[in-house]
């Protein structure tokens, strides 16, 4: 085996992937070959390292030498200096990992230090595409643990007791959840993993999954054991290319290493996985939806009971669990439930992985011990509203969750507390709000989602959710009456009450939350007929004020021709033509336009 | 896959790949790579370094490389920093120097005062 005096890791997440990750490692590889470093240093490719707002991101150790906002234009520099010469270009590192200019160690930089990465351990510090990387990462040997030394029931017992709970937004306890499948008798059960991740701004596990595939696979396969198993199917959606690829090279090598397959550490047990492609539909997320897209039916969700435990796939005992679930089962294995429970809350133990997004400075994924505050993850990580903006709200749980308001941002982050506060956990979308926010119109963008991905199965779904988003659309044009509010109050209830699955018992959630918090917003839209935060276009309209040195710089831009005047003259927007795009602000240098 | 002996002798294999992205270790060896160190003979240097510290199984070694140490006419040199001691400093290395230095130092934590610039410049 050959030995490498440096590694240079390249982050080949989907979002630096987007930004061109894969040329940058290419250029690594070549320029190293150029100058003859190539037995010596070695680069990897590897999944997410969370600050995806800073990436492009290259990690070179052994310095652990933290490199941002890379580009093929900067290899050449770094291969020259830093690998050839043993200087570390400290003007590309980034800045938040340089402490009076020495490098701080990944762990201590401030979007790092708060987090505890267990389902991310190793996401960012090993190539997913060996599955031999995985194995020093103590890879699979839970489930030589397992197989080896435990019965099903101590498995399921272990789980019961580390108090894992389903992390895709139910927070069920997953152990109660593998003991009601283990009793049943059948001559096949399934394991299924759902990693069909559909809510807006979530991708903490198409992360998992990028990064560190095999983790997935050895808890299906411990699932399996479990509760009696041989089949599993992993559905996951055919929107991430990168991770189904990841997944399949992970399955083929673990299979050539007799990890998946027949009689797995000679111990009699067989397990098998497959991959199952979802077309993307919103509502294949929930489990009995998913079980009919895999039998190869029109996904759509059936009422319950029966439970997939009792009759599931094919109508056999089955169980569903999330990507970040299954992550976190091999490691409650190896350390016990004790170690779970030293993390979390008391009813939430553990960690949980958020994708922060919106109005924050660090965009990305951040793994956090449950009942750590929203104000702590998102300030303290993620660094704030850019440019100064007031904070507004955060959104979590997605179009299923509700926004939550300045007030309550040090309200520990835990299952239950999140649904007191009327929202919800979800499978961990964290999307900030600032002052530019209308609340208005982010109950309508949600519930926008909702109608379009609804199955159309139930009534109050189908037809519900379609009369709310007419009157929020109502509402944003500036046609909204007051009586429209309380009956977007009493369809919420309704749908929330009669909805077949949980995609329409939870849709009204975000009109719910924000006409609890910020019912004067709807107020200023339906009786002055304004939107506060200006988004409205319906009740926008653009000014020109005397500051105007009638340069015509606006009239150029203005792609209706709405606005006249002279040179060195005041300009004039005619309200009739224009369509409030804002390109006169931008493009005006005196800052004489406004929006009213 | 028949036993979990087999996946522990594929896991220490594993590891030894690996293990240079842990940055978190108590002994730090520093070699002085700029254009100074590299025509001194600096790489041969560092290789050995690396090589005798993987053949070893030394887990808790980082090797790096550093910039001009500004002491151009020493080169090649290697530092070693132990946690809790006061730094060495090595001075006209070679290769073979370099093992030398691994195993008496590094293992048995005994200085080659010979290689140090203290005995150079006393």
């Amino acid at each position: 085996m050959a030995i490498f005096r440096s590694h240079v890791l390249v982050c080949r997440g989907t979002g630096c992937s987007s930004s061109n990750s894969e040329k940058i490692q290419k250029k690594f590889e070549d320029k190293i070959n150029e100058v003859g470093l190539e037995k010596e240093v070695k680069v990897i490719r590897t999944g997410c390292f969370g600050l995806c707002e800073v990436g492009p991101i290259v990690v070179v150790y052994p310095e652990g030498a933290f490199y941002s906002h890379m580009t093929v234009e900067k290899v050449d520099e770094i291969v020259e200096e830093h690998l050839l010469k043993g200087r570390i270009v400290k003007k590309y590192l980034y800045e938040g990992s340089i402490d009076e200019d020495a490098l701080k160690s990944i762990n201590e930089v401030n979007f790092y230090k708060k987090q505890k990465r267990v389902v991310l351990r190793n996401c960012g510090i090993i190539n997913p595409e060996d599955i031999n990387e995985y194995i020093a990462k103590d890879g699979y040997m839970a489930l030589g643990k397992v197989l080896t030394e435990m019965k099903p029931e101590d498995v399921i017992q272990i789980m019961k007791d580390s108090g894992l709970r389903g992390r895709g937004g139910g927070g069920f306890p997953t152990g109660v959840k593998w003991s009601f499948a283990a009793p049943n008798k059948a001559d096949q059960k399934y394991v299924i993993c759902n990693a069909d991740e559909g809510d807006p701004g979530a991708f903490m596990d198409r992360s998992v999954l990028e990064g560190d595939p095999n983790a997935v696979l050895e808890a299906m396969a411990i699932a399996g054991y479990a509760i009696g198993a041989t089949k599993g199917f992993i559905y996951v959606r055919a929107e991430y290319p990168i991770a189904v690829h990841r997944l399949e090279i992970a399955i083929e090598q673990a299979k050539e290493k007799g990890l998946l397959g027949k009689n797995i550490f000679n111990s009699g047990f067989d397990f098998d996985i497959e991959i199952r492609l979802g077309a993307g539909a919103f509502v294949c997320g929930e489990e009995t939806a998913l079980m009919a897209s895999i039998e190869g039916k029109r996904g759509m969700s059936r009422n319950k009971p029966p439970f997939p435990a009792n009759k599931g796939l094919w109508g056999k005992p089955t169980i569903i669990n999330n990507v970040e679930t299954l992550a976190n089962v091999p490691q409650i294995i190896l350390n016990g439930a004790d170690w779970f429970r030293s993390f979390g809350t008391e009813k939430s133990p553990g960690t949980k992985v958020f994708a922060l997004g919106g109005k924050i400075n660090n965009t990305g994924l951040v793994e956090i011990p449950m009942g750590t505050t929203l104000r702590e993850v998102i300030y303290d990580i993620g660094g704030g509203c850019p440019n100064d903006k007031a904070f507004k709200a955060v959104q979590t749980g997605g179009p299923s969750g509700g926004c939550i308001t300045s007030e309550h941002l040090d309200t520990p982050i835990d299952f239950d507390n999140l649904i007191a506060l009327g929202s919800m956990m979800g499978s961990g979308g964290m999307i900030v709000m600032d002052e530019d926010n209308c609340m208005v119109d982010i109950a309508r963008f949600f519930l926008d989602f909702t109608v379009d991905e609804s199955c159309g199965k139930c009534t109050p779904c189908r037809e519900g959710t379609k009369r709310m988003l007419e009157i929020l659309n109502r509402i944003t044009k500036g046609n909204g009456k007051l009586e429209d509010l309380d009956t977007l109050e009493k369809l919420a209830v309704n749908i929330k009450n009669t909805a077949l699955c949980g995609l329409g018992q939870t849709a009204p959630n975000p009109v719910i939350s924000t006409l609890k918090y910020y019912r004067d917003e709807y107020e200023a839209h339906v009786v002055d007929k304004k939107c506060p935060a200006g988004v409205c276009k319906g009740l926008l309209s653009y000014e020109i004020t005397d500051a105007c040195k009638g340069c015509t710089r606006c009239a150029r831009q203005c792609p209706v021709n709405a606005i006249e005047g002279k040179v060195k003259e005041i300009h004039v927007i005619d309200q009739e033509k224009c369509i409030k795009c804002g390109a006169c602000i931008e493009a005006c240098p005196f800052n004489a336009i406004i929006k009213k | 896959m028949k036993s979990l002996d087999e996946l522990k002798k594929i896991r220490e294999e594993a590891i030894k790949n690996i293990d240079l992205r842990d940055t978190n270790k108590s002994t730090r060896i520093v070699v002085g790579m700029a254009t100074c160190g590299i025509s001194a003979g600096a790489r041969p240097v560092l290789s050995a370094l690396v090589e005798e510290i993987s053949k070893r199984n030394l887990k808790d070694v980082q090797v790096v490389q550093t910039g001009c140490i500004g002491m151009c006419r020493y080169e090649p040199i290697v530092e070693v920093y132990k946690q809790g001691e006061e730094k060495v400093t090595y001075i006209y290395m070679n290769p073979e120097k370099a093992r030398r230095v691994v195993v008496e130092h590094i293992v048995n934590g005994n200085i080659v005062n010979e290689y140090t610039i203290g005995s150079e410049e006393n």
